[in-house]
């Protein structure tokens, strides 16, 4: 019985790729449909293949238009979050001093609390404060929920990096500014890099929390929503094809670059 | 009279040593820390005292709310939405178990079996996290849609008669039934399985699986023995990351789900932006905060990983 052998030899390798499967389903499904030319209002069964979408992907009303908010307002949330977020890491991780257990309870817990209550008890402070709902609002309660995230990622990396190698530098008379500027950020910047991108990736296609403090505003994930409803273009579809192809595209030349580091290390 | 005062033990290697604070650096830690603190302090521990103090107000939108200390909204909201709650509790445990189990052998994969592919696979595990997951939740609406092949295979293996027996499913549909929400949930949440998992598995010494063959170890007992406990601490982290999410979503219910299918999420998202009763919405997010906070603790003193906090 080889072929009964063999197959529990590889079962964890069969099982494995049947959920990688699994997950990269949705991913295929939304680009064959990229090409498909519905009938009606919904892009949802298979009529006939199209080149449309992709030859016209703005083609949709303010759908381009809220790509960009959200496009800004991820790299703002990212600039923000990951300055807070490295300086609350270094603190942690490098200071002994009071209060220590408490921040990090109040860094742990947005990350322990399901995305809709946070996003109600912001939209309470709002309205009590009658703040105006829009791009400010959605702004702050990204930088909010991507701090904690950064703090993390950060924090892991600066945790094992030698502080001996910091006292050489400060041996060889380098200043506190450039010890920092020389030595400690280039260590930390791979663990800065990874909290960045992750709150990169967290504020761009962020949902529950905007969809409860945008007011009028109308994000990328904001308008595929309403378009659940109304009806939604192939564009869409276009879209989510080609966010999934720049994602492996930077993964891949990141980690050439990463490679190629090493191999000059060695 | 041999008293040797004995120096301690060298402890096990430890991480580098800490720099000693000098004197006058003592107030850079809170330096560093103010900004990011105080935006956490305004923006998400502030929030929750306003919320707590509207769950207890009576009134009106038209007339204003007033703090009346009105504690029976809670109740209220309590015996109107239990199904919810329930709901949302088990469409939760269910999706985590399902990534436990989907997920550890792909976790198991990349750590022990992947070789010049682990790079590969995992790119394809953490890819899908930047495309819109709003745009891949509504793929599930093709890909389990009522004539699709999916549903088909389903009917033809008489798997829809037993799901329908279960009260899985409703007639020969998947869609708007508990299996497209529990899929789509599963779906969404599995590579926060996937991940804590890969880095518990991949931290395990591989010798230690060479030292259980040597005794005549079965592949079998090795895991069950060996590998599963070690990666325990990725077992815990990744069940929190799923179910505490899971449990507050309300996208996979109004996506692929009904009106039977309705979470508490969706009741919270419906009273605050529909029907702006305030004081309700925010006794319903306390109760699932509480809920939630209360299951948790139980679960890690459970799992004995205190220290995973």
């Amino acid at each position: 019985m080889p072929f009964v052998n063999w197959l529990k030899r590889n079962l964890v390798v069969i099982a494995g790729l049947l959920t990688l499967g699994y997950l990269l389903l949705p991913n295929v499904v939304v680009t064959v449909f990229s090409f498909n030319k519905p009938k009606g209002r919904f892009n949802y069964e298979w009529q006939q293949f199209s080149l449309d979408a992709w030859k016209d992907p703005c083609g949709v009303a303010d759908m381009c238009g809220s790509l960009s908010i959200s496009l800004q307002i991820a790299v703002w949330a990212t600039i923000g979050a990951t300055i807070l977020g490295t300086m609350i890491a270094f603190a942690l991780v490098r200071y002994r001093f009071r209060a220590r257990g408490a921040v990090n309870s109040l860094i742990f817990l947005p990350m322990a609390m399901p995305e809709v209550v946070m996003a109600a008890s912001l939209l309470t402070l709002f309205l009590n404060m009658g703040a105006q709902l829009g791009f400010w609002t959605i702004l702050i309660a990204h930088i909010m929920f991507c701090l904690s995230f950064v703090v993390t990622a950060v924090k892991a990396r600066v945790m094992s990096m030698d502080p001996r190698l910091e006292q050489a530098a400060q041996d060889l008379y380098a200043g506190p500014f450039q010890t920092f500027l020389r030595v400690t950020l280039p260590i930390a910047a791979p663990g800065i890099a990874a909290g960045a991108l992750l709150a990169f990736a967290l504020s761009f296609d962020d949902f529950i929390i905007t969809n409860f403090n945008a007011g009028s505003t109308v994000t990328f994930p904001m308008f595929v929503w309403g378009s659940a409803q109304r009806g939604t273009p192939v564009q869409i579809n276009v879209i989510g094809t080609t966010m999934f192809i720049v994602a492996v595209l930077f993964v891949l030349v990141s980690m050439a670059i990463g490679n190629r580091r090493n191999r000059q290390k060695a | 009279m041999a008293t040797v005062t004995e120096a301690p033990p060298p402890l096990a290697p430890t991480a580098p040593e800490q720099k000693p604070p000098r004197k006058r650096g003592r107030l850079v830690p809170y330096w560093l820390l103010l900004p990011g603190i105080l935006w956490l302090i305004v923006f998400f521990a502030l929030p929750m005292i306003y919320q707590a103090s509207t769950s207890v107000q009576t009134g009106s939108l038209e007339q204003g709310y007033k703090v009346t200390w009105h504690f029976a909204t809670y109740w209220d909201a309590l015996s109107e939405y239990w199904p919810q709650f329930l709901r949302s509790v088990a469409y939760a445990a269910a999706a985590t178990l399902l990534c436990l189990v989907l997920g550890y052998p792909l976790a198991y994969l990349i750590a022990f079996r992947a070789g010049r592919w682990r790079n590969l696979i995992m790119i394809l595990v953490i890819a899908p996290f930047f495309t819109s997951f709003l745009i891949r939740t509504l793929a599930w609406k093709t890909i389990l849609s009522d004539s699709g092949p999916v549903v088909s295979t389903l009917n033809t293996l008489h798997v829809l008669d037993v799901t329908n027996w279960l009260g899985w499913t409703a007639g020969d549909r998947v869609l708007a039934t508990p299996l497209a929400v529990v899929c789509g949930l599963t779906y969404n949440f599995l590579p926060f399985m996937i991940l804590p998992l890969y880095t518990s598995l991949e931290r395990i010494d591989g010798r230690l699986h060479e030292a259980a063959g040597d005794l005549y170890a079965k592949p079998i007992t090795t895991f069950r023995k060996v590998t599963f406990p070690l990666s325990m601490p990725g077992v815990v982290s990744g069940t929190l990351l799923t179910f505490i999410p899971a449990a507050g979503d309300y996208v996979n219910a109004d996506l692929l789900g009904s009106t039977d299918t309705r979470m508490v999420g969706n009741v919270i998202q419906t009273q605050f932006l529909r029907i702006l009763d305030y004081p309700t919405a925010a006794a319903l997010s306390f109760i699932l905060m509480a809920a939630i906070l209360f299951m948790v603790t139980v679960y890690i003193r459970k799992s004995g990983t205190e220290d995973l906090v």
